[in-house]
């Protein structure tokens, strides 16, 4: 355990990332525990008040207490991250180490073309196109957003772990697993994937990332369940009922400070374990 | 007898880490005479790249010149400004480096990378006038006209090293540093590249400072010698003095590990490891290796460091044998 | 051969054309909903129509959009309508056809994307160079954190901060829209030129600031690895001066990764500019995408994204086209 704190003051990237993540979490987690969920829905209190006692974060013009909409958002948002991302990174390690290992092969041409085309695809608008199609837009709740953003959070880690494990299967450690009649299997599982766990760990905190970027482009054009306090369904009826206009600035500020903080500890993370994956990047030695 | 060109005197360079300080250059001083060219001679982590670096002022932190003297032409090289540096490197003094294979510019035409070094040092040449100038210094490294409107990576391991000594002569310096010119290439390339730099030594009078690991590269090339080990001079004098009789135990060992046609397969190396500088070893700095170590009076070798001294005209050591080393 | 080069790339672009009208095409289909007869339905009922005449409307319907045809011919009457930028009629705006509304807005979308991208890529590419620079003043680097946030942020999010702040409160730019109300579009007219330029500010802002912290940054890490390389150390043995080792040694090496980072980035910048126009009433195509999912006008849909898709292809085939010309060390014929 001290190794690892120590290892985090030297990497302060990755410290204040996950620190910043904790933080979050705890509010949507243990934040529940003082709030009664039905004031994050409409009709729940007086509208357009500013921040009180009573109110912390204020409530917006449907009557809902911001602060209970945040607690309960935030953790919707994540948890439609976390999906996005663990789906994400799901098929992109399969298809990453499927591909990296037998690389050259017709299989590994198909499906590097096709991650090359959905690479080159915008994903918001192909999310648009999904989520307008296939669903009701007022059910996508949770679990539903979070697997449509997944569609386009896979690509980049099949990609980037692909060309990890291209470089890896030429190592000695891999010609050895290979000479002792190591299954395939076993050597993916076995040698390949435990030098990889900081690029695994990098390319999941870049899907969540993704994720969450499709999620919340989606849901500030309203497409998704209206009802939900997501923090991208927030800033949609922020601007729906013209918060700015109305000087209701508590309305823009909690969502807004929100998605930034949770966007930004992705990012730091992602940084952080680029450093770990990769020392030469690191700038402060 | 003219000043010397170039003045050392207990020049110290020292790297500052968590752990310490590394003394990679501590008390070296040496001059080197006008025409003259001398030999710097030493293991990997001797120091002698660090000196180079010095002597051009290029030293970063973590490492500092923490003392000493340079004077090149008179000129108080660790004092001058920044800028007055800069215009000195390559006018005055310039260096060929250690692997010129990745010293050019992989996005930059040769003839560019010749006249950009010309331009910032207050060229007033016209175009066509440069132009003439990169031709005649491709012609006198032995390369042809083409070569200009080439990317280095269109060029071979030698060629390259020859713009790089093109460079370092465009503005007629007087003293060129060589850095292992030729550690990178393979023993005809290497021939042919040190022969041009003799040959151009010759036509304009360069100081030349040839600074490398290879004994015997050393022995067809320089006039004088100075044998460097673990941040210090060990031994200094004439080249061919010091080929007939080392008077430096060091210098000895490096002489006798040289492979000679005659003795076949055998092989003499010096035992041990070069010491770490962070913590380096009591006394004379090679005492943990030294086969002589033994026969100076009591523990001289191990508790006191031996002063470098002119033992014979012309020839320096730091050892407490004083030349007189039992057969 | 570069021609081998280039006709892969082609094919890769025609791939992706193909792809994306494949996914058009499929998708209504994977619902087994019908998309038409509900907006049929739907049309009928406000109208007040019933029985046979219904029935016409919609066996018209069907006719014109070819749907009483089996499903591979259908496939390729639409593939090659794609193709063709023959993307149907607007369902909510009858009988406009989608490419006319693409035409319409197609102008205020490229002249505002086009225009940040530049911008941001021009900016961001000089600050960050500046901010790796060794010789940089430090205070430089307390412009890293504010970076971060700016390229991690949805562009729309900061839109909405920058209305609020800059357009609201501080009332120095407009609140929305590419012009003046009462204005009325006249490229001639200077005063129409800075009219819009007045009104393009914040929306080009909320982008700019984006790319800026994603190219600032890149462009920071690419220069401290520039600086580390044996060229640069020769560059200053030379005694270079300090200008020409930043912009002809350091930028210049630093800069073309840079330019691969512009075509993978493209796919993101439009994105971000769709909502970005939305929460500004740009009239472009963001905005009339976004009416389209909210009257659930398909054909619209389909028939922006599609051509957005290929809007990029298209730009991701040109960068890849030119990049080898920018770096000599790289020929066609290796088509790296």
């Amino acid at each position: 355990m001290g190794g690892i704190l120590r290892y985090i003051r030297r990497n302060p990237s990755l410290g204040w990332g996950l620190g910043l993540l904790l933080v979050l979490l705890l509010f949507a987690t243990v934040g529940r525990l003082f709030i009664n969920e039905r004031d994050a829905y409409a009709l729940a209190t007086r509208p357009d008040q500013p921040p009180s006692w009573q109110h912390l974060f204020g409530t917006d013009t449907q009557g809902k207490d911001l602060f209970t909409g945040m607690v309960i958002g935030m953790g919707m948002t994540l948890m439609i991250g976390a999906i996005a991302g663990s789906i994400g990174i799901g098929i992109g390690t399969v298809l990453g180490f499927t591909t990296g290992y037998y690389a050259g092969s017709i299989l590994d041409s198909v499906i590097t073309a096709i991650v090359d085309i959905v690479l080159t695809l915008p994903g918001f608008f192909v999310l648009v196109l999904i989520a307008s199609t296939l669903a009701d837009p007022a059910t996508l709740n949770v679990v539903p957003m979070g697997v449509i953003a997944s569609v386009t959070a896979w690509a980049y880690p099949t990609r980037s772990i692909r060309a990890q494990v291209m470089t890896m299967r030429e190592r000695p450690f891999v010609m050895m697993a290979k000479l002792s009649a190591m299954s395939t299997g076993k050597i993916i599982v076995r040698e390949l994937m435990p030098n990889l766990l900081p690029y695994l760990a990098m390319s999941l905190a870049g899907a969540v990332y993704g994720g969450l970027m499709g999620s919340l482009s989606l849901e500030g054009l309203g497409i998704g369940n209206r009802r939900n306090p997501t923090l991208g369904m927030t800033i949609f009826w922020v601007n729906y009922y013209s918060a700015f206009m109305r000087g209701m600035w508590w309305w823009i500020l909690a969502p807004v400070a929100a998605i930034i903080l949770v966007l930004t500890s992705l990012v730091l993370i992602s940084m952080g374990l680029d450093e770990v994956a990769n020392p030469r990047v690191r700038t402060r030695v | 007898m003219s000043a010397p060109i170039l003045e050392i005197k207990d020049l110290r360079v020292y790297y500052y880490v968590e752990a310490g300080a590394i003394k990679a250059v501590d008390g070296v001083s040496f001059s080197l005479e006008p025409g003259a060219k001398l030999g710097l001679v030493g293991e990997s982590g001797s120091g002698k790249s660090t000196m180079a670096m010095a002597l051009m002022r290029l030293i970063n932190p973590p490492a500092r010149i923490v003392g000493g003297q340079v004077q090149l032409d008179g000129i108080d090289l660790v004092g001058v400004s920044e800028e007055e540096m800069r215009k000195i490197r390559l006018s005055r003094m310039s260096m060929i480096p250690q692997g010129a294979m990745n010293a050019l510019h992989p996005l930059l035409r040769i003839e560019n990378q010749i006249m950009d070094g010309i331009k910032d040092h207050g060229s007033t040449l016209s175009g066509g006038d440069l132009q003439g100038r990169v031709y005649a210094l491709l012609e006198s490294v032995d390369l042809n006209r083409r070569v200009a409107r080439m990317y280095p990576h269109q060029l071979s391991g030698g060629m390259k090293q020859r713009v790089a000594a093109a460079i370092a002569i465009s503005l007629h310096p007087k003293l060129v540093i060589a850095d292992e010119p030729t550690s990178a290439l393979d023993v005809v390339i290497q021939r042919q590249v040190m022969e041009m730099l003799d040959r151009l030594q010759a036509e304009m009078n360069l100081s030349i400072l040839l600074i490398g690991h290879d004994m015997g590269l050393m022995a067809q090339f320089v006039d004088r010698l100075a044998v460097m080990y673990a941040g210090k001079l060990m031994e200094l004098g004439n080249l061919k003095d010091i080929f007939a009789e080392p008077l430096h135990p060091y210098t000895l060992m490096l002489i006798q590990s040289l492979p000679a046609l005659e003795n076949k397969g055998v092989f003499a190396g010096i035992p041990g490891i070069t010491p770490s500088l962070l913590k380096p070893p009591s006394g004379c700095l090679f005492h943990t290796r030294c086969p002589y170590a033994e026969a100076v009076n009591g523990n001289r070798c191990e508790e006191e460091v031996p002063v470098f001294e002119q033992v014979k005209p012309g020839r320096w050591i730091s050892c407490h044998l004083h030349g007189d080393m039992p057969s | 051969m570069a021609l081998r080069y280039i006709l892969r790339r082609l094919g890769f672009l025609v791939l992706v054309i193909w792809a994306a009208a494949t996914l058009c095409f499929i998708l209504p289909h994977l619902t087994g909903r019908d998309p038409i007869r509900e907006q049929i339905t739907q049309r009928i009922a406000t109208m007040g129509l019933s029985g046979d005449a219904a029935q016409a409307m919609i066996d018209a319907h069907k006719r014109v959009f070819g749907l009483d045809q089996p499903l591979w011919k259908q496939y390729t009457i639409y593939v090659r309508n794609m193709l063709r930028f023959d993307l149907g009629y607007s369902i909510s705006n009858y009988p406009k056809p989608v490419i006319e509304i693409i035409q319409e807005s197609l102008g205020w979308t490229v002249r505002l994307v086009g225009m940040a991208t530049i911008l941001a890529f021009l900016l961001g590419t000089i600050l960050g160079a500046l901010i790796g620079w060794k010789k940089s003043p430090k205070f430089l680097n307390l412009l890293v954190p504010p970076l971060m946030i700016f390229s991690a942020a949805p562009p729309f999010v900061l839109a909405l901060v920058l209305i609020y702040f800059l357009a609201f409160r501080a009332k120095i730019f407009p609140l929305g829209r590419a012009f003046g109300q009462y204005t009325k579009v006249d490229w001639s007219s200077l005063k129409f030129w800075l009219d819009y330029a007045y009104h393009a500010m914040l929306p080009a802002f909320s982008l700019i600031l984006v790319s800026l912290g994603t190219w600032g940054l890149g462009m920071r890490a690419m220069m401290v690895t520039v600086e580390g390389a044996d060229y640069m150390t020769f560059g200053e043995e030379k005694g270079l001066k300090g200008v020409r080792l930043f912009f002809s040694y350091g930028l210049r090496s630093a800069l073309l990764p840079q330019i691969t980072g512009l075509a993978i980035q493209m796919g993101a910048i439009v994105s971000g500019s769709a909502l970005v126009e939305v929460y500004f009433q740009y009239p472009g195509l963001g905005t009339r995408l976004n009416m389209a999912i909210q009257t659930f006008d398909y054909y619209t849909i389909y028939g922006i994204v599609f051509f957005v898709v290929c809007g990029i292809a298209l730009a991701t085939l040109l960068v890849d086209l030119i990049y080898p010309l920018l770096d000599p060390r790289i020929s066609y014929s290796k088509g790296t």
